[in-house]
């Protein structure tokens, strides 16, 4: 059976993703036509890539500015566990953790999503829905990690069966891994058709979307030539965000790799006008790091980005460190692991 | 930026102790000069920093003499593990006041702090260690068994690296053997003069390094002293022609480090984000106070206008202000004068017919100031094509096939760097083969090493400065004959065989 | 029956071909003993300025040719100079006299200066570069090239010996030359224009003017096509104005060098005409 086989919805006839790729491409995803496409993407000198991240990494920014920054980093955080032994019990911590960060400090913000495996959406809808409930428009989301994740080693049907039963159970979020055997041995179409998939499988009963973030995995990518032309495949393909990783492949996300597809979404944005979200995960564990993602979103794209629709941090760890330094700010001592919450 | 603002640097100058003037640092000791002291300010404040004696003819003569001495009696005496212990101490000792030092130079020069304490200091110090290793492998250096040092080297530096090129001159020269008197750029001395002090600290005998300040005036002294050996030299091209001209028939050795008119060719595969850092890189850094800046920007023009505005975007985010704050991108012009220059420069760009442009910066209301500026529409005839500008000025020209490119790279007199941004290897070699300059640097730009040659072709000067190459140029060969000609001797003359005196075959001949 | 004797008239080498020099004027050279032997084009600065024309529009092709392929050019002169060594003794001699013995002795170290040279054309590069071991992800590598055109003026004497001593070490790693010959012994210099001619040398690559140095020096020293000047010869001229001159353009200069110093062989002749140029690429698997 051929993956064009098995396709349940192409391009054509989604109308979600259908503008996208006939923008760029006219109405055939093939490898060849992708191929020629992504080629023609201009190519990435690692060292200089890696050369101005480093350069952005030696900014300096004002203490007060610094408090604002650390709320910041909580509002764009996907709280995320995504264990073999997660439990109901574990998934309402986390929500509780996800709704007030911080319980002795209320003017703490709230994350802007928790981030689970699947099976488990049912019970972070549970333990949000009053939450949720009281804010309309400003609600913690719940973001469902699908398509055989972490590897993504399954057959399409069983990827769309994941989404689909995800979003009924309530995701608000979709993070997709693509196929990166697929990629790596060049069969584009096949990565391409798999998002395209996800996409309308994000689709609900309402003609409503789930928001679609779409995994590179770039540690397994390895190189950033294949990273860019992942990003503009995903983009082309229908993707809301890209992101940088699973969590489960080190290396996870990388400032260089972010800033590159900061630069794939900052491209996409002027060929195009519409705004793609970018979500570095795994490995940012403290809020120096998390600063360094700050300026160079607001460098690259524009502070317009730093916004929940349009970044997100995928993390776990990186929360009790913000919220340790947002209590030292305050009180202006250094605190201890015991004054945040395990979650 | 809404929230996130970017805080004041805590560099703060707290941590410099500068005395309120400075004399001239000769034979181990500061002496008062007999010139007019002159001040050197900060030109992002126009504050004053710190008052400095001028050499005149009697103590450029009395600094010519004590290093004289000092080659004479001390240091050419001394085996070059010893010299190439001083020469770890003083690396070790900038390392020690690296702060201190980046700190002055940025006060002094306007260059951003960032830039100095994360390029020009640690290439001090890397520049020392990297020749202090030299000073006793002196044999290996190419020029066969036991080369000699030409003796007093006198040097003059310019005011945009002010403590590198200091490094720069000396470090060689030390490892080779010879003694130095060096003369600092007038508008940039404290960091020569704090070197003093870390002459003094490393216990440095006195007179091998003598450092005397001033003006033009002071240098022509210098390079024009008789008992000089060696004139070593970087700065404008038209100063460099005059002490070229000077020395000629004294058989004083000279190299020169003039100035350039840097080609940045971009080719439509390149690594089109990077190429843009490059190209900031290339002429932004140090306010475009770089004799090897990529000053012409030569693209192909199926890229042109969307390199253009990549540029325009990046330009928009460079940060101009305070050069101690840890967050700017471009300091301060030099000093007035250069400011005058950029600004004649860039007008007479527009009257000729240029586009310009200049990013939307708040200049601060003292100091020296320039914001970055992109000319496009430029053609080879245009004065911003052809005249250095030494600031931060663009100038932007167009090419259709690689020897097109090659070609208008190659037209000028100038031949000091270059740079090629292309996703093709073999387009890299090639096209670096047929450029005429020094320093290609290929997918990058201004990068520097201490173990990099460094210097230009044609108009840009002679020498290498780095590596082995910059070795060379402070080392004479002093061995005699390696290579065995035939058994009988040559006739120079009609004079019988045997009165010919055999020739030396490896004999330098510059 | 007694042969007549043909004078020869001897012509300037410009652009690989013999001609007499535009202002018209030739002078006289005399053998040893002060007999005249042959009319001599006198080179004007117009024929300095056709040479330098040549020679930049020659630089391109001899300085891109494979290194092998220059040092078997060179070897070649070698080659056909040994062929007619009777006549260069003959020259030689007339010319300064001095002995068959030296005579012959002169032109057998020239053939091995140009055999010298020869074999350095693929090998100078490899004791002149070097990697340089950089900090940081780049490939670094310094390598020598031709400075470009370089004029000559070559020592009075040895004439031939010092023609080759000069020119050859210039000429192995690209450079194209104008070199004035010997004023007073420019014959065999003449002569090996003609070897020049009948080599694979292209033309252009080297070009020979006789005449007067001090003449027409000047004007090489201020011409701002020509890259380097290599004084060698020059010690009895004003050699400091040709130097302060040669500033203007900043060319390289080397200055005259001791008598018994001209025939030296060495590399660092050949590198006194080269310069190095560092090209940086940046390394990175990804």
């Amino acid at each position: 059976m051929s993956s064009r086989e098995i396709n349940i919805v192409t391009p054509k006839q989604d109308a979600a993703i259908a503008p996208r790729f006939n923008l760029i491409l006219g109405d055939n995803p093939s490898t060849a036509n992708l191929r020629r496409y992504l080629s023609g993407i201009p190519k990435v000198d690692a060292v200089g890539l890696e050369q101005r991240a480093a350069a952005l990494s030696t900014r300096s920014i004002k203490s007060t500015s610094k408090l604002k920054s650390l709320d910041k980093i909580i509002e764009l955080i996907d709280l995320t566990t995504l264990e073999g032994a997660d439990t109901p019990g574990k998934i309402r911590s986390l929500a509780a953790k996800a709704i007030r960060p911080d319980p002795s400090d209320p003017s703490t913000p709230h994350v802007a999503a928790v981030c689970v495996y699947g099976d488990m959406v049912p019970y972070a809808v549970d333990s949000l829905r009053y939450f949720n409930k009281m804010r309309d428009g400003n609600s913690i989301k719940i973001a469902a990690v699908a398509t055989a994740f972490p590897s993504g080693r399954a057959s399409l049907n069983a990827k769309i069966v994941d989404t689909t039963e995800a979003v009924a159970a309530g995701a608000d979020e979709i993070d997709m891994v693509i196929d990166r055997g697929a990629f790596l041995s060049g069969h584009f179409d096949q990565v391409f058709d798999q998002i395209a998939s996800i996409k309308a499988a994000c689709r609900r009963p309402d003609s409503t979307y789930a928001c679609l973030k779409v995994i590179l995995e770039t540690g397994e990518l390895n190189t950033y030539d294949n990273v860019r032309e992942a990003s503009w495949l995903a983009i082309l393909a229908g993707a809301d965000f890209i992101k940088t990783s699973t969590g489960k492949v080190s290396p996870a996300a990388t400032l260089p790799m972010t800033l590159l597809m900061l630069e794939a979404v900052r491209d996409w944005y002027q060929l195009t006008g519409e705004r793609i979200g970018v979500k570095p995960a795994g490995g940012i564990r403290n809020s120096k790091e998390a600063i360094r993602y700050l300026v160079t979103v607001a460098e690259t794209v524009g502070e317009e980005w730093l916004q929940p629709h349009l970044f997100r941090f995928g993390a776990s760890s990186l929360l009790n460190d913000v919220l340790l330094q947002r209590q030292k700010m305050k009180t202006g001592h250094y605190s201890g692991s015991n004054y945040v919450t395990i979650d | 930026m809404t929230f996130l603002e970017y805080a004041p640097a805590p560099e703060s100058k707290a941590i410099l102790k500068l005395k309120p003037e400075y004399g001239l640092f000769i034979d181990g000791k500061f002496i008062s000069g007999h010139g007019k002291p002159f001040q050197t300010i900060s030109p992002s404040t126009e504050d004053p920093i710190a008052t400095i004696s001028c050499a005149n003819e009697q103590d450029v003569d009395v600094a010519v003499s004590a290093a004289r001495r000092s080659y004479e009696h001390i240091w050419s005496r001394l085996n070059g593990a010893v010299r190439g212990k001083y020469l770890f101490r003083i690396a070790r000792l900038i390392q020690e006041r690296s702060r201190e030092l980046a700190v002055a130079e940025s006060w002094d020069n306007g260059k951003p702090i960032k830039e100095s304490r994360d390029v020009d200091i640690p290439l001090v110090a890397a520049w020392f260690f990297y020749y202090a290793g030299w000073a006793d492998k002196l044999d290996y250096a190419g020029l066969g068994a036991d080369p000699q040092p030409f003796g007093v080297a006198a040097q003059v530096i310019p005011w945009n690296f002010p403590l590198l090129m200091l490094a720069w001159k000396i470090a060689p020269a030390l490892a080779a053997g010879n003694t130095v008197v060096l003369k600092p750029a007038e508008t940039t001395p404290l960091t020569a003069l704090l070197f003093a002090e870390i002459l003094e600290q490393a216990d440095m005998p006195p007179g091998v390094v003598n450092i005397i300040t001033g003006a033009g005036e002071t240098g022509r002294l210098l390079v024009n002293h008789p008992d000089v050996n060696k004139v070593a030299f970087t700065g404008s091209t038209a100063v460099g022609r005059e002490i070229a001209r000077a020395v000629s028939g004294t058989h004083k050795k000279l190299t020169l480090e003039l100035g350039g008119k840097g080609a940045n060719i971009v080719f439509e595969d390149a690594p089109i984000d990077q190429a843009v850092e490059g190209i900031v890189n290339g002429i932004f850094f140090n306010q475009g106070h770089v004799c090897c800046a990529g000053s012409r920007l030569i693209v192909q023009e199926s890229i042109h206008d969307d390199l253009i505005e990549r540029l325009k975007s990046r330009l928009s985010t460079l940060r101009l202000g305070d050069p101690l704050d840890k967050n700017t991108d471009i300091g301060a012009i030099n000093s007035p004068a250069q400011l005058e220059r950029i600004k004649a420069l860039s007008s007479a760009g527009e009257v000729e017919g240029a586009t310009r442009w200049s990013a939307d910066c708040v200049m601060p209301a003292k100091g020296f100031w320039f914001p970055p500026t992109i000319f496009t529409n430029v053609s080879t005839s245009h004065s911003v094509a052809r005249d250095e500008i030494f600031g931060p000025v663009l100038s932007v020209l167009t090419f259709r096939t690689p020897a097109e490119a090659i070609a208008k790279a190659n037209n000028t007199p100038y031949g000091l760097s270059a740079g090629i941004w292309t996703d093709k290897g073999s387009r890299i070699l090639a096209v670096a083969d047929e450029l005429r300059a020094g320093v290609v640097w290929a997918n990058t730009f201004n990068r520097f090493d201490p173990s990099s040659p460094f210097g230009g072709y044609k108009e840009s000067g002679y020498g290498r400065e780095g590596g082995r190459h910059g070795l060379l140029a402070y080392l004479k060969s002093g061995a005699p004959a390696t290579f065995k000609r035939s058994e009988k001797q040559v006739p120079t003359s009609a004079s019988p065989v045997k009165a010919i005196r055999r020739s030396r075959m490896t004999k330098r001949v510059v | 029956m007694s042969h007549m004797m043909i004078p020869k008239t001897y012509k300037l080498y410009i652009n690989g071909t013999f001609v007499r020099s535009e202002s018209g004027r030739s002078y006289q050279v005399f053998d040893k003993n002060h007999v005249f032997v042959a009319n001599v084009a006198m080179a004007s600065r117009k024929d300095a300025r056709d040479a330098v024309v040549a020679a930049r529009s020659a630089f391109s092709s001899w300085s891109g040719a494979s290194a092998y392929n220059r040092g078997q050019v060179l070897y070649r002169i070698a080659e056909i100079l040994e062929g007619r060594r009777e006549q260069f003794i003959a020259e030689i001699l007339q010319a300064e006299g001095g002995g068959r013995a030296n005579a012959a002795l002169q032109v057998n170290e020239t053939i091995d200066t140009w055999v010298w040279y020869a074999g350095w054309a693929d090998k100078y590069a490899q004791v002149a570069g070097n990697t340089n071991p950089v900090t940081g992800p780049y490939f670094n590598l310094s390598v020598t090239e031709p400075t470009g055109v370089v004029s000559v003026i070559a020592p009075k004497r040895p004439s031939l010996l010092g023609f080759a001593s000069a020119v050859a070490p210039v000429l192995v790693s690209g450079n194209t030359v104008v070199v004035i010959a010997s004023q007073p012994h420019p014959l065999p210099a003449l002569s090996l224009s003609e070897v020049l001619a009948t080599s694979d040398i292209p033309k252009g690559a080297v070009n020979i003017l006789s005449g007067n140095p001090a003449e027409i020096s000047p004007w090489l020293a201020s011409h701002a096509d020509i890259n380097a000047i290599y004084l060698i010869g020059a010690g009895d001229l004003n050699w400091a104005d040709l130097q302060a001159s040669a500033a203007e353009t900043l060319k390289r200069v080397v200055p005259p060098e001791a008598d018994n110093d001209i025939a030296s062989r060495s590399l660092e002749r050949i590198l006194a005409f080269t310069e190095i140029k560092t090209v940086w690429h940046t390394k990175s698997l990804s």
